[in-house]
């Protein structure tokens, strides 16, 4: 398939893969075990400026697109997507800052994000609010010298990691989802800490953590953008990130598929490899045009945001959304065609199934986001576009 | 910290097959790689310029297509490249490579630290970082792991010996030689990509050296290769077939058979 890729990122796409299978593959069963987080791996990632990516030039960075970082989480899920998260979540804790920053606050963290020197995490969910962003109780309350917060987020991505966090509270209790703001809140900070660390089903070397914030004082130059602003903000943010689950998904069922045809290549049962079996053929190909299609749909969205477009909320849900169920789809008849090796920890598949839920669950549910395209196919009808 | 490495383009293989007709390596279908030890030689440089500061220089004499390693090299960290390269430098020898070497960094004027790789994986010999030493009158330390700390001109190392380590010190300007030990060789940079695509890689001839043409190549080394043979087979080897117990049986039949059990 031709994808339309330019020279630089067939480069960025092949590097990626390099990292892939020359640093993570030889640790990735010993990190799903441990659930350590990659610390090493980040330095390589950063090593190779893929940190620099998502971030403009003006800023250390290189001022990739929306599908340049597509094609490093493509490849680097391919091998592993919990890694991949690790980096990932950094692109989305980085993100308010970038598109709603102030030049100082640019200026102050986005060079130390391109050079990988600090990780990065994006704090929205709570306990009470999870598809329901709005439930949200965490409180940033105005004081002379800044905003104290009051709260614990849980779910979040690279909690105790990152060394810089983008939390979503309260600066307006009384005006509902128009009383939310974003800050930005420095690991070490007084009064927060990190509290339960998830054990989970898959992506088990990426750390998912409470945040706890007691009395926290964060100076006032830290409030992203406008106080009241902390939905609108994240709306974008996520819609904007979304293309990239997609590619978290099309590279775990890449991999799996792959996984497969070596193994079903090589199985023999009555007297041949299994491959050969009609009913094998037909799973693989049904397989191998699902993440094709997948990976179409994704690039294909990722692109129509490079382009500049301005709403995007039901491309991005539906790359996630189809990605995501080919990922679970494709997993699981990876792992039926390898028969009960394909259930064993020592072949790869049993890990990338459980790694493939995820995607079908975090920024945004498919449930939620299926109900975001239902709305916005029933709008431009309206519109009669 | 002005720092040279010294990089060889070696086959990618260690099963070298040799044309019988023309004893000379059969290099065709074969990619060329860096030496492996020369990328550990060149990621301690570009470690070195990062806590220290200071420019990392590689140079290699080869035929032109090294150029192609070079230009690898500067995606991983290196800030400039020089290519020795001329008609007259092939066939060189140890001695008349390493003559070469120290020609080129006298042409380089200030240096601080050579780093070379402990040997090559094609000529083997580990000669060539010894000898450059001598050539440029600078101390030398060979199988470095570490590297303690420089201070000022001085450098403090800890190198490997048959039964342990070593903590030596020297002063700069010299050269060390490194082992695979020392660190881990990072994969290339987007950055360091983009820039080497640009990247001018001068070729340095003999005449650039100003070098006596009777010190350089086949003509100014000291050994000549009379003959490259692989070693004749005597004995074919055996293989056992069969299940493990009756592998073993065969083989204690054979053995019992030759007088040896
Ligand atoms: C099959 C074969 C047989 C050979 N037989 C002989 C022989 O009998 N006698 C003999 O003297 N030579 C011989 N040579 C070798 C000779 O041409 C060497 O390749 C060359 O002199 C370098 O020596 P080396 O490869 O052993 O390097 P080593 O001394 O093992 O290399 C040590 C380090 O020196 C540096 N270095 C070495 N070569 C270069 C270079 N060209 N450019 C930049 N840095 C470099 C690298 O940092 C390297 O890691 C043979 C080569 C081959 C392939
Ligand atoms: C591994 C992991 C990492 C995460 N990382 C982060 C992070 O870095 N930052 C962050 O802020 N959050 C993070 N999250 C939180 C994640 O975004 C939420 O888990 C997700 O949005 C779903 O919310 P919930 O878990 O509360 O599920 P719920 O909202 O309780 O939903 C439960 C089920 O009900 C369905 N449902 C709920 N409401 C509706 C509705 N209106 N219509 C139809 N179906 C509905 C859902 O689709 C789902 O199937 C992470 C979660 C996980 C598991």
């Amino acid at each position: 398939m031709d994808y339309g890729l330019s020279e630089e990122q067939k480069t960025l796409k092949s590097l990626a893969r390099r990292i892939a299978e020359e640093r993570i593959l030889p640790v990735r069963v010993e990190l799903d075990e441990t659930e350590e987080f990659p610390r090493s791996i980040m330095k390589d990632l950063a090593d190779s400026d893929m940190f620099r990516i998502f971030i403009p030039e003006e800023y250390d960075g290189l001022g990739g697109g929306c599908l340049d970082l597509c094609l490093v989480i493509e490849e680097l899920s391919r091998v592993c997507s919990g890694v991949t998260v690790c980096y990932a979540a950094t692109a989305l804790g980085a993100s308010a800052l970038l598109e709603f920053g102030s030049e100082e606050q640019r200026q102050k963290y986005l060079p130390d994000i391109a050079a990988g020197k600090k990780l990065t995490a994006f704090g929205l969910t709570e306990s009470t609010a999870g598809s329901d962003v709005a439930g949200i109780k965490t409180t940033a309350e105005k004081v002379p010298e800044g905003y104290v917060l009051n709260g614990t987020k849980q779910f979040i991505t690279n909690g105790g990691e990152a060394e810089l966090y983008t939390i979503i509270a309260l600066t307006n209790k009384s005006k509902g989802p128009r009383g939310a703001s974003a800050f930005v809140v420095e690991k070490d900070t007084p009064g927060f800490t990190f509290g339960k660390k998830e054990k989970k089903m898959g992506i088990r070397t990426s750390p998912t953590r409470e945040l706890v914030f007691r009395n926290c004082l964060v100076p006032e130059e830290n409030l992203i953008g406008r106080e009241g602003m902390g939905f609108i903000m994240t709306m974008r943010i996520l819609d904007r990130s979304r293309p990239g689950i997609g590619a978290q998904a099309v590279g775990i069922a890449q991999g799996a598929l792959e996984a497969a045809v070596d193994y079903t290549a090589q199985r023999i049962q009555f007297g041949k490899p299994i491959i050969s079996l009609p009913v094998v053929q037909q799973k693989i190909a049904e397989m191998a045009t699902q993440v094709e299609a997948a990976r179409l749909l994704v690039y294909a969205t990722a692109r129509t945001i490079d382009g500049g477009a301005r709403s995007y909320t039901e491309e991005t849900s539906m790359a996630k959304v189809f990605a995501s169920d080919v990922a679970m789809k494709v997993t699981t008849e990876a792992v039926q065609v390898c028969g009960g090796a394909g259930y064993m920890r020592d072949y790869p598949l049993e890990k990338m199934m459980r790694d493939a839920k995820i995607t079908q669950i975090y920024e945004g549910s498919n449930e939620i986001l299926r109900g975001n395209i239902a709305v916005a196919v029933r709008k431009r009808k309206a519109r009669r576009e | 910290m002005n720092i040279v490495v010294c990089l060889k383009q070696v086959p990618g293989t260690t099963d070298v097959r040799i044309d019988p007709e023309t004893n000379t390596l059969r290099r065709q279908g074969i990619k060329n790689i860096i030496n492996p030890f020369d990328a550990y030689a060149l990621e301690e440089g570009v470690r070195l310029k990062e806590r220290y500061g200071g420019k990392v220089t590689a140079i290699s004499m080869g035929p032109p297509q090294a150029e192609e390693m070079l230009r690898e090299a500067i995606s991983c960290g290196a800030d400039e490249a020089i290519l020795l390269s001329d008609a007259a430098f092939a066939g060189a020898d140890t001695l008349a490579t390493s003559y070469t070497l120290s020609q080129a960094m006298r042409k380089l004027g200030e240096y601080d630290l050579v780093i070379c790789g402990r040997q090559t994986i094609d000529g083997d010999t580990g000669q060539v970082g010894p000898e450059l030493a001598e050539w440029l009158d600078v101390p030398f330390i060979a199988y470095v792991s570490k590297v303690e700390e420089i201070n000022g001109d001085l450098m403090r190392v800890e190198r490997m010996v048959e039964d342990g380590h070593e903590i030596v010190e020297m002063s700069l300007p010299g050269i060390i030689t490194v082992v695979k030990e020392i660190n881990v060789p990072r994969l290339p940079s987007l950055r360091g990509m983009a820039r080497s695509r640009k990247a001018e890689i001068p070729v340095w001839t003999a005449g650039d050296l100003g070098v006596d043409e009777g010190m350089v190549g086949l003509s100014g080394s000291a050994t000549t290769v009379v003959r490259i043979f692989f070693p004749e087979r005597i004995h074919d080897g055996e293989m056992l077939e069969g299940d493990p117990e009756s592998q073993v049986d065969a083989l204690l039949e054979k053995l019992r058979e030759a007088r040896i059990a």
